[in-house]
């Protein structure tokens, strides 16, 4: 009858209807990259380079212009040292480099890999962050009790947008399981010497 | 989906051959009617009553809510509890109420407003329908599991829903699962049907708005679910494989859950809307006996409402720590979605302009819907403004909104659309005077409830808490009182509909209402079990549109 080719729904556009939804399955897992890369870019979510930057271009200094950045450090839980930053905060001259130091302690008996997640807010500062050296660029190792110093440097662009006038560099230590397994393995013997001593931790 | 042409081959020759045969006429018996059935209105007819009983479950446990904020401090449950009622109670409203009732509404309706014979995969129809119980008694199962059910909201953010989740979380991911592939079939289904099944001579712009709404969220649905999808399964793989999609600690970041989330919520909440609006574009000229004003640039407006719904998202995420221009870009996107839906308000209220106008209960319902969406689109419009949502965002101030769009919208569109297609289906008539009782009650009810929200929200106090400050007491309590005379108000739409369906007024007319517009309504009442098995001709189809067309 007259509605009998209308009443049959082509193979082809079952398919081309059934490709929408797994499409779109596929660009959820797809906004993973594309919102790194982004935020690579513009450093919208405070991600800043994790590579070393070199400073190419000498920099117009303005003597006058003042910005405060303060430090801070976190750890995650599970990762037993203690982290913090060995000045809470100093004033910067734009365009000069400034190397500060990040005290580390591992308070656990056991050997601790981790890795440092660094952020920057305002976000829009963190293009204009510069990291010369960081301990953030790899990973590191803390053996037992031993405090380690760790030096950053970095540069604040003088580019940076004339109303910011206060920048927070923070770190979250993170641990690195893999890493360890390897590690803590070798240090066995050293384990059992000490009872834990992870509470103690003071603010 | 090789067995997609075979299947509609399988219905038309069933209902072809069997012109003379009443082994094809009338439905089989039993309860196997109901498992097995692929007949377009037995499943409306299903999902109907499946989001009925979700949406009483969900209102018990808005009950939950209301008792506990009744007074300040801790009466009746204990915090980490009520924050399982407000969770579920949003995925129940939204997963096992409001979506299910417009599907089965789009069931019952689309094929009998197209000229249609069925839906375009009636053995995937049943299926779509039949996941629906399990997925929603899997989500009410957590409650019962050791840890208890999600706590963290229904739009479970990570890490709150990843990291520090109960163990029942994983039911939860499947459930959502599970909704979500019922909702992609059921808009692949709605799809092709209205692309292929129509009558031959109904062109798309001969289409009734009804079908043209669900049109589009049938596309938003096939857009917006997967992305959904993906979010838990990031969520499962993080909980269980060691992925660390939202988790800092290996490169991933708990913002990112929020942009994929909005990325489907957004256009999620317009999928809960469209309908809506379509349901209320089909009454109002009913009852205001004039054609519908603007039928062409209500499709375009929904259609533009469709496609803004997906640049929007980050209006939710204002406290994110968003740039300036972000802020503003999701600002102003926000903003311009007032302008087509201000076109489709604009459009309702001069299709009544100047009508003769009669206010039975679904015009009732229609017109209720106009002003009290029109107030959340206001509250909509106020927290789409980055600077004010600052001070507004978590408040009660957005419970507010989203009620008023949700409830006095989406679900009074529901109520208005039952009450309008329920004599068709049964062939009966539903109580005139006790709707009218009903629908007073529920309105006056539904303002005491949800309007001294806004006040709260103003004056700070945040959502999903159990226990508040003395100075909201107040307001706190005429709210709970409203939410009591609402809840109540269902047994009576209740009793109401189980005697319509049972011993209501008896119809006769094919018509029911003697201005209605439209092909469902030349079909007898009540509407036989098969329908339109000729498909309507061009001149009925044109007579029947309650739209000065462009034809
Ligand atoms: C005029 C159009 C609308 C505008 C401008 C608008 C704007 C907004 C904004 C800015 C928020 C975020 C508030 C915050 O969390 O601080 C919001 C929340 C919300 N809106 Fe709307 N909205 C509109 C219409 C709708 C409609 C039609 C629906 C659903 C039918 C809806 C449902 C919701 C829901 C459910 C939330 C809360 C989500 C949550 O749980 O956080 N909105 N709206
Ligand atoms: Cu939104």
């Amino acid at each position: 009858m007259s509605q009998a080719p209308r009443q049959k729904v082509s193979r082809s556009f079952w398919i081309k209807l059934g490709l929408v939804p797994i499409g779109m399955f596929a660009f959820a897992f797809a906004l993973v990259p594309l919102y790194s890369v982004l935020c690579d870019v513009t450093g919208l979510n405070g991600k800043t380079n994790g590579v070393s930057f070199d400073p190419v271009t000498e920099y117009e200094v303005d003597q006058n212009r003042k910005v405060k950045v303060d430090f801070l450090a976190a750890t995650a839980a599970g990762f037993p040292v203690k982290f913090y930053p060995k000045i809470k905060n100093m004033e910067v001259i734009p365009g000069k480099m400034y190397t500060i130091k990040y005290i580390a302690e591992n308070r656990s008996d056991t050997v601790i890999t981790g890795q440092a997640v660094p952020s920057i807010a305002p976000g829009v500062a963190a293009q204009f962050f510069k990291k010369i050296e960081c301990f953030c660029f790899t990973k590191q190792t803390f053996q037992p009790k031993d405090p380690m110093e760790m030096p950053v440097s970095f540069i604040v662009e003088p580019a940076l947008d004339k109303s910011i006038a206060n920048i927070t560099l923070s770190y979250n230590f993170f641990r690195i399981k893999d890493a360890e397994k390897v590690k803590s393995s070798e240090h066995t013997a050293a384990k059992s010497v000490q009872p834990k001593s992870i509470t103690v931790t003071k603010g | 989906m090789a067995t997609t042409t075979s299947d509609i081959q399988d219905e038309i020759d069933a209902h072809g051959h069997g012109a003379h045969d009443d082994h094809h006429h009338g439905p089989a018996k039993g309860l196997m009617r109901w498992v097995k059935t692929t007949n377009h209105k037995d499943i409306g007819t299903l999902y109907l009553w499946f989001a009925f009983t979700m949406l009483l479950v969900g209102g018990a446990m808005a009950m939950v809510i209301r008792a506990e904020l009744f007074q300040p401090g801790l009466q009746f449950v204990e915090p980490q509890f009520f924050n399982q009622m407000t969770t579920l109670h949003g995925l129940i409203m939204v997963f096992g109420a409001i979506m299910p009732a417009f599907v089965g509404l789009a069931n019952w309706q689309i094929p009998l407003m197209i000229g249609a014979k069925d839906m375009a995969l009636p053995r995937m129809n049943n299926w779509s329908f039949w996941i629906l119980p399990f997925a929603g008694s899997m989500l009410l199962s957590t409650l019962f599991m050791e840890g208890g059910g999600p706590a963290f909201g229904w739009t479970f953010y990570a890490p709150l829903s990843t990291t520090f989740a109960p163990a029942s979380t994983d039911f939860f991911i499947f459930a959502v699962h599970m909704l979500g592939f019922s909702s992609i079939m059921g808009a692949i289904n709605v799809i092709a049907t209205i692309m292929n099944m129509r009558a031959p001579d109904m062109k798309l712009m001969d289409m009734p708005l009804f079908v043209w709404t669900w049109l589009i969220t049938a596309f938003l649905l096939i857009a917006a679910m997967p992305v959904l999808a993906g979010a838990v399964t990031m969520m499962l793989t993080d909980r269980n494989f060691g992925t660390s999609f939202f988790d800092a600690a290996g490169g991933g970041d708990p913002v990112m859950f929020q942009h994929i989330f909005w990325f489907f919520g957004h256009p999620e909440v317009y999928i809960m809307i469209l309908p809506a609006f379509g349901i209320v574009s089909q009454i109002i000229p009913t009852f205001a006996r004039k054609p519908l004003f603007g039928y062409s640039s209500m499709v375009y407006a929904t259609a533009s409402i469709a496609l803004l719904s997906f640049v929007v998202w980050a209006h939710h995420m204002f406290l994110t720590g968003m740039p300036i221009a972000g802020q503003m870009y999701f600002m102003y996107a926000t903003i311009m979605i007032s302008v087509p839906t201000g076109v489709k308000v604009f459009n309702w209220v001069t299709t009544m302009w100047r009508g003769s106008l009669t206010f039975e209960t679904p015009m009732k319902w229609a017109v209720a819907f106009v002003i009290l969406f029109t107030i959340g689109g206001f509250s909509g419009l106020m927290l789409g403004v980055a600077p004010v949502d600052i001070q507004y965002h978590d408040t009660y101030f957005v419970v507010a909104h989203f009620h008023y769009v949700l409830v006095s919208g989406a679900l009074f569109s529901i109520i208005a659309a039952v009450f309008y297609w329920l004599p068709k289906w049964c062939g009966r008539m539903y109580n005139e005077k006790l709707a009218t009782i009903h629908f007073w009650w529920a309105i006056i009810s539904v303002n005491i409830l949800f309007f001294p929200q806004h006040f709260l929200g103003l004056a700070g106090m945040p959502r999903r808490i159990p226990d508040y400050s003395t100075q909201f007491a107040d307001f706190n309590m005429i709210s709970s009182i409203g939410g009591f005379a609402f809840g109540a108000s269902f047994l009576l739409l209740t009793y109401i509909i189980v005697t319509a369906i049972r011993s209501g007024e008896k119809i006769e007319e094919d018509r029911v209402w003697e201005s209605a517009k439209g092909l469902e309504w030349t079909v007898a009442t009540p509407a036989p079990y098969h329908t339109f098995d000729e498909p309507p001709k061009k001149a009925q189809i044109l007579s029947e549109s309650s739209h000065i067309g462009e034809h």
